[in-house]
């Protein structure tokens, strides 16, 4: 993993990586959107408004894949001192929030004509409301770190306290996955599980696309935000060298 | 009632904030490369 360590290393990965992944993403996810939304059967019960399963379901996934990435890149820079990691971590961030408020946006107009209500105080709407407060923390404590340089290695990371708040915050996600079996709920049971799906497949193909889709635009995104933390960084640490130059000289 | 009004407004929630956000995250890292890149020239 330490091969990777080095900026230069990486970013001759990342650069050709980023559009590749960009694309690809887009084609699967134009391609899966056009099919959910007009290839697939409306449902029995909800009737039309089950396609908004299909970018409803990607968003929560990555909404609780980003943190989990989060904490990953945390362990990574708390125990092995990647210095890769803790921009990993910045770059998520954003994407990560971005993906779970879609998942509550698109969760309650869902809602609105499948419940009758647009929000409603359960379990898994209530932990993945604390799930977007988690990702507002995160950003704000790498922010304020970054502002004030404190703490952040030689490329532009995050502080070992942003990473620890990433691993406590990960407590998070077992509560969100757990939370439709745990408590009374509006929301569906577990319906897709490591046993197989209980959604009638007419409907599910497309899922596979748009959760590919959305997967590959994230790391897309992922790349770009890392990219522009380290140029920017570069930037800085060059500039301080110059003024070091000029006052010595 | 017409469920497609709701699809619409998710789908287009989706698509802005995706959209919006990759071309934030594209602008931010082509100024940022860009200025790097022309201060390793200027040295």
């Amino acid at each position: 993993m330490h091969g990777f360590a080095n900026p230069t290393r990486f970013l001759n990965i990342a650069r050709p990586l980023t559009p590749w992944l960009f694309w690809t993403g887009m084609l699967f996810l134009l391609t899966g959107g056009y099919c959910g939304l007009f290839l697939t059967p409306p449902d029995y019960l909800q009737g039309e408004s089950v396609r908004i399963l299909y970018i409803h379901v990607p968003a929560a996934w990555l909404g609780m894949g980003g943190w989990t990435g989060l904490a990953i890149a945390a362990l990574v820079q708390i125990v092995w001192r990647h210095p890769l990691a803790g921009v990993a971590g910045r770059a998520i961030a954003v994407p990560g929030a971005l993906f779970t408020a879609l998942c509550l946006a698109t969760g309650s107009i869902w809602g609105r004509p499948t419940w009758g209500t647009w929000w409603e105080w359960d379990g898994r709407m209530t932990s993945m409301l604390v799930l977007l407060f988690l990702y507002f923390g995160y950003i704000a404590l790498a922010r304020a770190g970054a502002a004030e340089g404190r703490g952040l290695g030689d490329q532009g990371g995050v502080s070992r306290v942003t990473a620890i708040f990433a691993l406590v915050g990960a407590v998070n996600l077992p509560i969100i996955n757990r939370s439709v079996v745990w408590w009374n709920s509006l929301h569906q049971g577990p319906s897709i599980t490591m046993r197989g799906s209980t959604i009638e497949s007419s409907i599910l193909w497309p899922l596979g696309l748009t959760v590919l889709g959305f997967s590959l635009w994230f790391g897309a995104i992922v790349l770009m935000r890392m990219r522009a933390i380290l140029a920017r960084n570069k930037v800085e640490a060059r500039l301080a060298r110059m003024a070091r130059e000029g006052a010595a000289g | 009632m017409n469920h497609w009004p709701f699809i619409i407004a998710a789908y287009g929630l989706t698509a802005l904030g995706t959209l919006g956000l990759s071309f934030v995250s594209w602008l931010s890292m082509r100024e940022a490369e860009r200025t790097a890149h022309a201060l390793r020239k200027d040295r």
